[in-house]
């Protein structure tokens, strides 16, 4: 028991020092003396939580419809494309009925040409082996593309990852917040943005897929039909921001995946409007579709809703363009941010929306402290008027762990929420029981007889198997606690579970060593526990 | 300084004379909590059920009939009001939102823009909203990490000790949950995803009691070979009974202390806590030693086999 050696003493006041350190930034952070912390020491701090700091917390979650929707749509453009490589090729329109695309070859010859160019379009997915659509032919010159289940799924998935960037850049362009995107069981996204107390803007901006195409107007179409709903072959009807409907070719001459950049600006007539640029290919495009269609007029279409139709007064070459539309200067700006930062790849619905102010946040950190304060008071004057010297050591090896808990989450950059600050008092109440446990059993020794020495040791020996049993059981829990919360809660697990590992070692390796300098100091007669 | 000693030393109290009574009587308590919780319900917060609640602090005091019709009459479905504390904040609560799975909804946003104009000076300190998919997970992950969490314990006591000693830890647990659940339903406080993580810690620190006596009867046992089961419990509670009641005591003072002067919002998570240590302590000596006898625990349980034989003739 007495038995110390001086490089265990060395390095258990080493851990002490270490975590005293590592919790002093979080400590005096947001304080005036928080810029006399020198640079070159540790600059480890907890984070914390939305419900501490303020904030707004959303959950998104994919459209799973829009999805399929999005990702048949952009097929289509693709299948387009490519048949028309084969000049001998002759389709007739493409249907996207059914969630499926299918279309005539008008040749029958043709058919096996056409069905090997789509075939090639297919793309092998990782692992399973299957392709992403499926080819078929049906009736004998009716050509199939079925989606497949796996290459949705792939498709789904790769869509949430650009979705999550296209998110973060909506939400900060400049990329200096300290925000948080991140993707959670596939088909979520969760947003987190400190400071921000009304989520409106928020999901203004997150909300708009800003899928932008420039369309052809069908001219040919009975204007009548069209109020009816009803297009031409190779046409569809689509509704005008202003009311109304229009109808336009199927066919996207340029899209808006072209764009290099977008900003809101005003028109000559000083409303608000939206520049934007494309890139070399985009423009190309843009170009020769302008100088093609000069005089008639062409649809600016946003998330399948037309903006405005103007007449193409002259060809446009420079890549250079302007969107005006009845736009207020706020609409505008969020526009021309969504637009330079991509169109969403699906559309994402707010499932769970939580917002706190900072005031209400400043408040609960504030009650906090002053209850972990008197908390920690009440606590040690127990230990000291029930344990005597033995209640000190206690109550020193509480307080160290108090710096540890800090300390540890630091340097792990843990995230402290409200519940984290009841699973802190929590831990410095129960952290105890680990030392009321010791000492309890050396009371007892020392009334069996045994000799002081022996008591300790014993007391330690014997203690230390109903506190590792305790301690797994609160391990269990908690780490349940962590895998099942959300936020909150699992600032709640993760402060108990670092709690109850630092509280092993100071209630039990720490106070151990207090003790055993003392009795090899002093050589007391009688114990006063 | 002469030192609190809060039980005298050697005390020898004979806690298994009324382990019958105390089971019959902790029996019907849990099945009326039971009943009494099916029955009335939880008082379940938007967490657990959908919805939208806003939270809003105002300049001046406001009296709440007055700030319902106010609420009522902007239109956004039937609000349930609760004044937190005083009468200068509210909580103001409705229904999740009809139609499609998206809390995406203009009610928070437009109570936090017309309140301010109603009431100048008022803030709205927090919106949360809640859609029914995603409420249903979330009660759904409660259940089950509860039931986890108990089921993970019992089995890794039986590991360590013997398996009636597993069936006592899980009993135990059921009877505290089921008290606390009787609580929360009887006093219609808001159950909330901080008080489910309230009970997760009860089911450790439930346990944090029940392992140190068993630890010390499975000491017991081996120490004195021929004691009868029932003094040997008793021998047990009394050596532990000092540190069960100082070791709850530290843990209700901090508690309680977060009880009464912590934030008003996790209230419900520390009285969940409070509540959960008394009963845990009372459980871990009724509840968790008597069922050990029920469960023939007997003296030779932890002598192991080839000692048995050994030690056969000589009990014979």
């Amino acid at each position: 028991m007495l038995d110390f050696p001086r490089w265990k003493v060395t390095v258990l006041w080493l851990i002490v020092a270490l975590g005293i350190l590592l919790s002093i930034p979080s400590l005096i952070g947001g304080t005036p003396v928080a810029g006399a912390w020198p640079k070159w020491l540790p600059q480890y701090k907890i984070n914390l939580g939305l419900d501490l700091a303020g904030g707004s917390h959303l959950l998104l979650e994919a459209d799973a419809q829009d999805a399929v929707k999005q990702r048949l749509a952009a097929k289509e453009d693709e299948v387009a494309t490519e048949l028309k490589r084969d000049p001998r090729i002759d389709v007739g329109d493409i249907s996207t009925a059914g969630g499926r695309l299918s279309f005539m070859v008008r040749n029958p010859t043709q058919v096996d040409a056409a069905v090997e160019r789509l075939r090639n379009l297919s793309k092998p997915l990782a692992l399973t082996g299957n392709r992403d659509w499926d080819v078929s032919v049906v009736d004998s010159t009716r050509v199939v593309l079925t989606p497949t289940a796996s290459g949705t799924a792939q498709a789904l998935k790769d869509a949430m990852g650009v979705a999550r960037d296209v998110v973060r850049r909506r939400i900060d362009p400049s990329g200096t917040k300290e925000i948080t995107v991140v993707t959670e069981g596939g088909n979520r996204i969760l947003v987190e943005v400190p400071g921000v107390e009304d989520p409106e803007a928020l999901k203004t901006l997150i909300g708009q897929t800003a899928r932008l195409e420039f369309k052809l107007v069908d001219l040919s179409a009975n204007p009548q039909e069209v109020q009816q709903g009803r297009a031409p072959p190779g046409s569809q009807v689509l509704p005008m921001v202003d009311g109304g409907f229009i109808a336009v070719k199927r066919r996207v001459m340029v899209s808006g995946d072209q764009l290099t950049d977008a900003k809101q600006s005003f028109d000559p007539d000083g409303r608000p409007a939206i520049d934007f640029t494309f890139d070399t290919a985009g423009a190309r495009r843009f170009g020769r579709t302008t100088q093609e269609n000069v005089g008639k007029p062409f649809a600016i279409i946003l998330d399948d809703k037309v903006l405005s139709a103007p007449n193409i007064n002259e060809p446009i070459l420079g890549g250079r363009g302007q969107i005006t539309g009845s736009f207020t200067v706020q609409q505008a700006h969020d526009l021309a941010v969504s637009l330079a930062s991509g169109k969403l790849p699906v559309k994402l619905n707010v499932i769970e929306e939580r917002t706190i102010s900072a005031e209400l946040g400043q408040d609960s950190i504030h009650k906090g402290v002053i209850a972990s304060i008197v908390g920690v008071v009440g606590v040690i004057i127990f230990m000291l008027v029930t344990y005597g010297r033995f209640g000190v050591y206690a109550n020193i090896a509480l307080v160290v762990n108090a710096f540890l808990i800090l300390g540890t989450m630091a340097m792990f950059n843990a995230t402290l929420t409200l519940p984290g600050i009841a699973g802190f008092i929590l831990t410095i109440g129960a952290a105890v029981d680990a030392n009321v446990l010791i000492n309890e059993r050396i009371r007892e020794e020392i009334r069996r007889g045994r000799r002081i020495i022996d008591a300790v040791d014993t007391g330690y020996r014997e203690a230390m198997r109903a506190i590792f049993d305790a301690n797994v059981t609160h391990v269990i829990s908690a780490s349940i606690m962590a895998y099942f919360g959300s936020g909150p809660v699992r600032g709640f697990a993760v402060v108990l579970l670092i709690g109850v590992v630092t509280s092993v070692f100071t209630a039990v390796y720490f106070t151990r060593m207090l003790v055993a300098l003392y009795l090899r100091r002093s050589r007391p007669r009688a114990l006063h526990i | 300084m002469k030192l609190l000693k809060l039980v005298p030393e050697n005390t020898n109290l004979d806690f298994m004379r009324w382990r019958n009574l105390a089971l019959i009587l902790s029996l019907i308590a849990t099945v009326v909590s039971i009943g009494y919780t099916i029955y009335h319900g939880l008082n379940l917060g938007i967490d657990f059920v959908g919805g939208q609640v806003v939270r809003v602090e105002f300049a001046k005091p406001v009296h709440i009939e007055e700030l319902r019709s106010r609420v009522d009459s902007l239109g956004v479905g039937e609000a349930s009001i609760q004044a937190l504390g005083n009468e200068q904040t509210y909580q103001v609560r409705l229904p999740k939102p009809e139609g499609p799975e998206t809390a995406s909804n203009q009610v928070v946003s437009k109570l936090r823009g017309t309140l301010p104009q109603i009431y100048p000076g008022a803030r709205v300190d927090a919106g949360e909203s809640v859609s029914g998919k995603v409420s249903e997970e979330l009660a759904q992950n409660s259940a089950i990490a509860i039931a986890l969490a108990m089921i993970g314990i019992a089995i890794y006591i039986w590991f360590r000790f013997e398996w009636q000693f597993g069936v006592g830890a899980l009993l135990t647990l059921g009877h505290d949950i089921a008290m606390t659940l009787g609580f929360f339903a009887f006093t219609r406080l808001q159950v909330d995803l901080n008080v489910v993580a309230a009970f997760l810690t009860i089911v450790g620190y439930s346990l944090n009691d029940t392992v140190v006596i068993y630890d010390r009867i499975r000491e017991d046992l081996r120490k004195y070979r021929k004691m009868a089961i029932l003094p040997l419990i008793n021998l047990s509670l009394n050596e532990t009974l000092a540190r069960t009641v100082v070791t709850s005591l530290t843990v209700l003072i901090a508690l309680g202390v977060l009880m009464l002067i912590g934030p008003q919002v996790i209230f419900g998570l520390a009285i969940a806590i409070f509540l959960g240590v008394l009963i845990g302590t009372y459980s871990s000596i009724y509840i968790s030693a008597p069922v050990l006898v029920w469960l023939g625990l007997k003296p030779d349980s932890f002598v192991k086999a080839d000692e048995k034989d050994a030690a056969q003739p000589e009990t014979a």
